[in-house]
């Protein structure tokens, strides 16, 4: 046996030895790292976030109207009553209904927005502008074209102006920046009017159809 | 799908004697303002979005004009004469003639395609807002249908209607009427 060939056997044995040694240890680092949870992207710790339960003190049960697609005709929208808890702030209450828009969806037909969608931050402002901003999956969820867009940024409008009352018009962010159209088509450029569906500011019922049983703040 | 109704719909409106230029030849994707800046280097054209939607009841076609936003951009119809036109409000001064053209359009597909509606649809569709030139736009429903073969069939139709409206909008304006 050459002295070259004798090196490299020792060489390896030696390796194998101290394979066999790091093996147990090297076995332990792999369970543990299994044991460890994934780190959460920051999209779903946000999206976690955002859709948890919005509950505020004024919060009352009332019948809201919420604007879905109708299910007689694919080009319509129709109110349908939904029991909610619904906060007297107008901003609070427009997020808690949004929010019911995405989640509450009755069928995957009647639905107008993006399941995976979710609404990022709600802003009124004193003229009446609200300003809806989204996460990127209200664009890449949405079903392209002109109608099913239309209808996706008219059903927030309708459920916004029969249940909070005061805002005029609505306005569309995507992920905090203003998007050029909604999934291709519908132009995000302007305001969308928001009707006024909602009774008047002012009265007990602040917007409310019905009022019901008041809800305790969450601690 | 949405470029074989273009090239049909080239086709029957050539057969009138009218110039016809696609802004898309493949599947290329041209922007908005790429587009806009094609029709608006013609003169006196009108310009058509087609449209494959994912919804709406299959097997009908409806027929957009622009809905100019209610706040923000100050509508450019009331800007005075001689004025410049704004590219982003290039389509404001020619609402009138795109909801003209729109119903025209749409009362065609009401009697090729059963189920389609009589009176056109406004929507703020944001290929419009930037041509200044009478345009509208038209979507066809849907992608969902089980039989593709179904929405190919749709595309005679719906050249030899658009044709015909684009022909009596032409006899409208080209006589100055309204």
């Amino acid at each position: 046996m050459s002295k070259g060939l004798k090196t490299t056997i020792i060489i390896l044995a030696v390796m194998v030895a101290v394979g066999l040694v790091t093996l147990p240890s090297l076995r332990r680092a792999v369970e543990r790292q299994r044991a460890t949870p994934t780190p959460q992207t920051e999209e779903q710790s946000r999206r976690e976030v955002m859709q948890q339960p919005i509950s505020t003190s004024t919060d009352v049960q009332v019948q809201a109207q919420l604007y879905w697609l109708s299910a007689g005709s694919p080009t319509a929208l129709e109110p349908t009553a939904v029991l909610l808890p619904l906060s007297a702030d107008p901003v609070e209450r427009s997020k808690q209904l949004i929010n019911a828009l995405i989640l509450r969806a009755p069928s995957a037909e009647k639905r107008t927005l993006p399941a995976e969608a979710s609404l990022l931050a709600f802003y009124v402002q004193p003229d009446g502008t609200a300003i809806a901003d989204f996460s990127d999956e209200i664009i890449s969820g949405m079903p392209s074209g002109i109608l099913s867009e239309q209808m996706a940024v008219e059903s927030v409008a309708l459920t916004l102006g029969a249940n909070v009352p005061g805002i005029k018009q609505l306005k569309v962010l995507v992920h905090g920046q203003e998007a050029e159209t909604l999934a291709g088509h519908l132009d995000l450029y302007g305001m969308f009017p928001v009707p006024s569906l909602a009774p008047a500011a002012g009265s007990d019922n602040v917007g409310v159809a019905a009022t019901t049983k008041k809800i305790p703040p969450k601690k | 799908m949405v470029l074989s109704f273009a090239r049909l719909l080239r086709i029957s409106l050539e057969a009138q004697g009218l110039r016809v230029l696609l802004t898309r030849q493949a599947n290329d994707d041209p922007s908005f303002d790429d587009r806009s800046r094609v029709a608006n280097a013609q003169r006196n054209g009108i310009f058509i979005s087609l449209h494959v939607a994912s919804t709406g009841q299959p097997g009908t076609v409806r027929v957009y004009s622009l809905l100019q936003p209610t706040a923000g951009p100050q509508s450019a119809a009331n800007a005075p004469r001689g004025a410049l036109l704004s590219w982003d409000r290039a389509q404001y001064k020619f609402i009138e003639q795109s909801r003209r053209l729109a119903e025209l359009i749409q009362i065609q597909m009401a009697q090729h395609f059963h189920g389609s509606s009589e009176t056109p649809f406004e929507a703020p569709v944001r290929q419009l807002r930037t041509v200044a030139a009478p345009a509208v736009a038209i979507e066809v429903s849907s992608v969902s249908v089980q039989d593709k073969g179904a929405l190919d069939q749709m595309g005679p139709g719906l050249a030899d209607g658009v044709a015909r409206a684009v022909a009596a909008f032409r006899t409208i304006y080209e006589s100055g009427g309204r």
